[in-house]
C-alpha cells in the first residue's frame, strides 16, 4: 500500500512541543469518553461537569479526593521503581494486600502499645510483607529469568484469596455474630489526623521525595535505570543484574506494602479483603503517565484521585456506575500510548505522487532527499 | 470420574478459545497481556446480545466482534503507532474490565434466555456419544464445545499445512526476512492480534453464557492472565493448549469436588489452585531448550523498516 506520507525517527522533540502533543492527547482522549457516554444515553458536559464538583466541590469532598491521591501515589512510587528497570509488576494489588496483613498482624496483637511504637512497627512489617511478596517472583526473574508479568498478577489472587480465607476463617471477630469481619484496630493503630488529613499525606510527601532523590541522584537509582536501558550494558558495566533486581524488587514490594498499611490503619482501621480497591493497578496507568517521573506522578495521582472521588460520586448522585472511571483512564492511557509516536517520529506530507514514486525505486525530480 | 472429567472439559473451554487466540497473536509477534480485557468486553457484549435478541447465533457474533474491536486498539497502537506492547496490553484489560462492569451493570443478577440456554444444553453426538469413558467425557457437551474441537484443529492446519500460516509465522520468527520476502508485515499482524481478539471474547463468552449463565460482573477472574501462561505451557501449540486447558480446568473444579468427597478444605484456599498451579507452570516453563519449544523469535519486537 501507498501512502502519502513519510515516516522517519526524530531524536528529540522540544519540551513544549512535547507538552503539546501530551495534552492534545488527553484533549482528545476526554473528548471520545465524552462520545462513548454520549453513546450509552449520558450527557457528557453533565458527567464531567459532576466529577469536578464531586472531588473539588466542598472542603470535605476534597478531603475525600487527597484520601484517594495518597495510597494512589505511594503505589505509583512502587510501581515507578519496577518499571523503570522493565520488571512489569503488575502485582501491585498482592503486595499491597500482604502489606496490609502484616501490619494488622502486629496491629491486633499488640493493640495496646502506645501510638508512637506501634506505627512504625506496623510499617515495617508492611514493608516487609508487600517486600517478600514482591521478592518471590524476582528470586525466579533474578535466577532463571521466569517470566514475572504472569507470576506476579498470579500473586494478587493468592493473597486476596489468603485475606479473605483469613476474614471468614481463622481471623474471624467472634463478637461480630457470625457476621465475616476481622476485628477493629485499637485506636493506638489508627494513623493520627495532621491538618484534617490521615497522616499518610505526610508520608506520602517525603516518599515523592525519597524517590526522586534516589531514582535521579544516587548509584543504585542509576543501575537499575540501566538496566531497564539495556541488560547487555548493564553486565558488560560488571553490574550484579540479579541483585539490583532483588533491591529494586524489595523497594517496589515495600512500597505497595505500606499502601496497605496505611488503607488498613487510617480508612478501614481493620484488614478486609477488598482493601486494595484497584490500586496496585490504577498506580500502572498514573506511573506511565508521568513517565516514570516521581515528581510529575505526584500531580498525575491528584488528578486521577479526582477521577477516581468524581466517578463514587456520580455513582450516589447521577446514578451511573462507577466503572465508567476505568473505561475514562483507560481512553486517556491510549491515547497518551498513540501519542509517543509523535514524539519519537516524525510524519513528513510528501504527496502521492512522490510516495509512488519512491516505492518505485525511480529517481526524483527535483525532490531531493533530505 | 467420567462426571469429573466432562465437567473438567467445560471448565476448560473459556480457557481453551483465550489461549488459541493469544497463541495465534503471539505466533505473528505480538504479545498482547489485555486478553484478560478482552475475554471481559466478550463476555458483556455475549451476554447483552443474548439477553435483548434471544439468539445464540447473534451473541457469538457479537462477542467475536467485542474481543476483536479490544484487539484492534491493541493493534493501532502497537503495529501503526509501535507503543509499548505490555503497557498497552495492561491498559487493554484496565479499560476492557471498566467496559464490562459499566455496560452490564443494569443486567447484574439477569440470566441467559431460556431460548440461549436450551441451544447451549448438552447434544450428544450419535455414534461418538455412546463410546465407553471417551463417549461421555467428550461427545456429550454442548455445541461451543464442539466449536472448541475443531477450532484446534483447524488451527493447527492453518499454522503448519498453509501457505497464510507460514507467511505468518515468519513474520513471528524473522519480521525483516519476511518483509524483505514481500510478506504484508502489518497486515499480517493486524489479521492475527484481531482475529485472536476475536477468540477471546468467545473464551468470555462462553463463561457468561454457558457456565455461570447469568451476569455478575467480574466474571473472568483471571482466567486471562491462565490463558497467557497456558500459552506459554503449551509451547506455542495448538494441541498442547487443548491439554494445557483441559489440565487447568480440572484443577479450577477439583475443590469442590474434594470438598463434596467429604474433605475439610477452606473454599479459599481451594481457590488458590488455579492460581498457584500457574505460577508453577509458568517456572517449569522458563527452562526450555528444544527448538519447537522456544516462543517467536521476534515475539514482542517493535518492527520498523527503516531503523534497520
Amino acid at each position: 500500500m501507498i501512502l502519502p506520507f513519510k515516516i522517519a525517527k526524530r531524536d528529540d522533540v522540544p519540551k513544549n512541543k512535547a507538552a503539546l502533543i501530551l495534552i492534545l492527547s488527553i484533549v482528545l482522549a476526554l473528548v471520545l469518553s465524552g462520545v462513548v457516554l454520549l453513546f450509552f444515553g449520558l450527557n457528557p458536559i453533565k458527567v464531567f461537569g459532576t466529577i469536578v464538583t464531586g472531588s473539588l466541590g466542598s472542603a470535605m469532598r476534597i478531603q475525600q479526593t487527597l484520601i484517594k491521591a495518597i495510597p494512589l501515589t505511594i503505589a505509583s512510587l512502587g510501581i515507578l521503581v519496577a518499571f523503570k528497570m522493565k520488571f512489569w509488576n503488575i502485582g501491585g494489588e498482592g503486595q499491597i494486600m500482604m502489606g496490609a496483613f502484616a501490619a494488622s498482624w502486629v496491629a491486633l496483637n499488640n493493640g495496646d502499645l502506645p501510638s508512637p511504637i506501634l506505627l512504625p512497627l506496623m510499617a515495617v512489617a508492611a514493608i516487609v510483607g508487600g517486600g517478600v511478596w514482591a521478592l518471590i517472583p524476582a528470586l525466579f526473574k533474578a535466577r532463571m529469568g521466569t517470566n514475572e508479568t504472569i507470576f506476579t498478577l498470579m500473586m494478587n489472587y493468592i493473597a486476596i484469596k489468603f485475606v479473605t480465607y483469613l476474614q471468614y476463617g481463622p481471623w474471624k471477630d467472634p463478637a461480630a455474630k457470625g457476621f465475616p469481619k476481622i476485628p477493629a484496630f485499637s485506636g493506638n493503630a489508627v494513623l493520627p489526623n495532621v491538618f484534617g488529613l490521615h497522616a499518610g499525606w505526610i508520608i506520602m510527601i517525603i516518599l515523592v521525595a525519597a524517590v526522586f532523590l534516589f531514582m535521579n541522584y544516587t548509584k543504585k537509582g542509576y543501575e537499575i535505570t540501566v538496566v531497564g536501558e539495556s541488560l547487555d550494558t548493564a553486565r558488560y558495566a560488571g553490574m550484579n543484574v540479579s541483585a539490583i533486581i532483588l533491591v529494586a524488587m524489595s523497594i517496589s514490594g515495600g512500597l505497595l506494602g505500606l499502601v496497605g498499611m496505611v488503607q488498613a490503619s487510617a480508612i478501614e482501621h481493620t484488614l478486609t479483603w477488598g482493601l486494595s480497591s484497584g490500586y496496585g493497578f490504577t498506580a500502572i496507568i498514573t506511573t506511565w503517565l508521568a513517565r516514570l517521573n516521581a515528581i510529575t506522578t505526584l500531580f498525575v495521582c491528584l488528578a486521577f484521585a479526582m477521577l477516581l472521588q468524581g466517578a463514587d460520586y456520580i455513582q450516589l448522585a447521577l446514578n451511573v456506575p462507577s466503572s465508567v472511571a476505568g473505561i475514562v483512564e483507560g481512553i486517556i492511557l491510549f491515547f497518551v500510548l498513540g501519542s509517543d509516536f509523535f514524539l519519537r517520529y516524525r510524519v513528513q506530507w510528501i504527496g502521492l505522487a512522490r510516495a509512488r514514486a519512491e516505492a518505485d525505486g525511480l529517481p526524483l525530480r527535483g525532490g531531493a532527499a533530505e | 470420574m467420567e462426571a469429573f472429567l466432562a465437567a473438567s472439559i467445560v471448565a476448560a473451554m473459556p480457557l481453551l478459545f483465550a489461549t488459541l487466540g493469544e497463541l495465534i497473536t503471539e505466533k505473528s509477534g505480538s504479545l498482547n497481556l489485555g486478553v484478560e480485557g478482552m475475554m471481559l468486553m466478550g463476555a458483556v457484549i455475549g451476554f447483552i446480545t443474548a439477553f435483548y435478541t434471544g439468539n445464540p447465533g447473534a451473541a457469538l457474533l457479537g462477542a467475536f466482534a467485542a474481543g476483536a474491536g479490544g484487539a484492534l486498539i491493541f493493534a493501532v497502537i502497537t503495529v501503526t503507532l509501535r507503543g509499548n506492547q505490555v503497557v498497552t496490553g495492561l491498559t487493554l484489560t484496565i479499560f476492557g474490565t471498566g467496559f464490562s462492569s459499566f455496560v452490564g451493570d443494569p443486567l447484574i443478577g439477569q440470566s441467559v434466555p431460556q431460548a440461549v440456554q436450551a441451544y447451549f444444553a448438552a447434544r450428544p453426538i450419535p455414534g461418538l456419544g455412546d463410546i465407553p469413558f471417551l463417549g461421555p467425557v467428550f461427545f456429550r457437551q454442548d455445541v461451543f464445545v464442539y466449536l472448541g474441537y475443531v477450532l484446534v484443529v483447524l488451527v493447527s492446519i492453518y499454522l503448519y499445512k498453509t501457505r497464510f500460516g507460514l507467511n505468518m509465522r515468519a513474520v513471528g520468527e524473522n519480521t525483516a526476512a519476511a518483509d524483505a520476502s514481500g510478506v504484508n508485515v502489518d497486515f499480517q499482524k493486524y489479521a492475527h492480534i484481531v482475529f485472536g481478539g476475536g477468540l477471546c471474547g468467545l473464551g468470555g463468552a462462553y463463561l457468561a453464557l454457558v457456565f455461570v449463565p447469568m451476569w455478575q460482573a467480574d466474571v473472568v477472574t483471571g482466567r486471562g492472565w491462565i490463558a497467557v501462561a497456558l500459552v506459554i505451557f503449551a509451547s506455542w501449540n495448538p494441541t498442547k493448549a487443548f491439554f494445557g486447558s483441559f489440565l487447568f480446568g480440572a484443577l479450577s473444579i477439583l475443590g469442590l469436588r474434594l470438598q463434596s468427597m467429604g474433605f475439610q478444605i477452606s473454599q479459599y484456599l481451594v481457590d488458590m489452585f488455579p492460581y498457584v498451579a500457574t505460577i508453577v507452570i509458568v517456572i517449569l516453563s522458563t527452562h526450555k531448550n528444544r527448538k519447537e519449544d522456544l516462543p517467536p523469535a521476534d515475539l514482542s519486537v517493535p518492527y520498523f523498516r527503516e531503523e534497520r
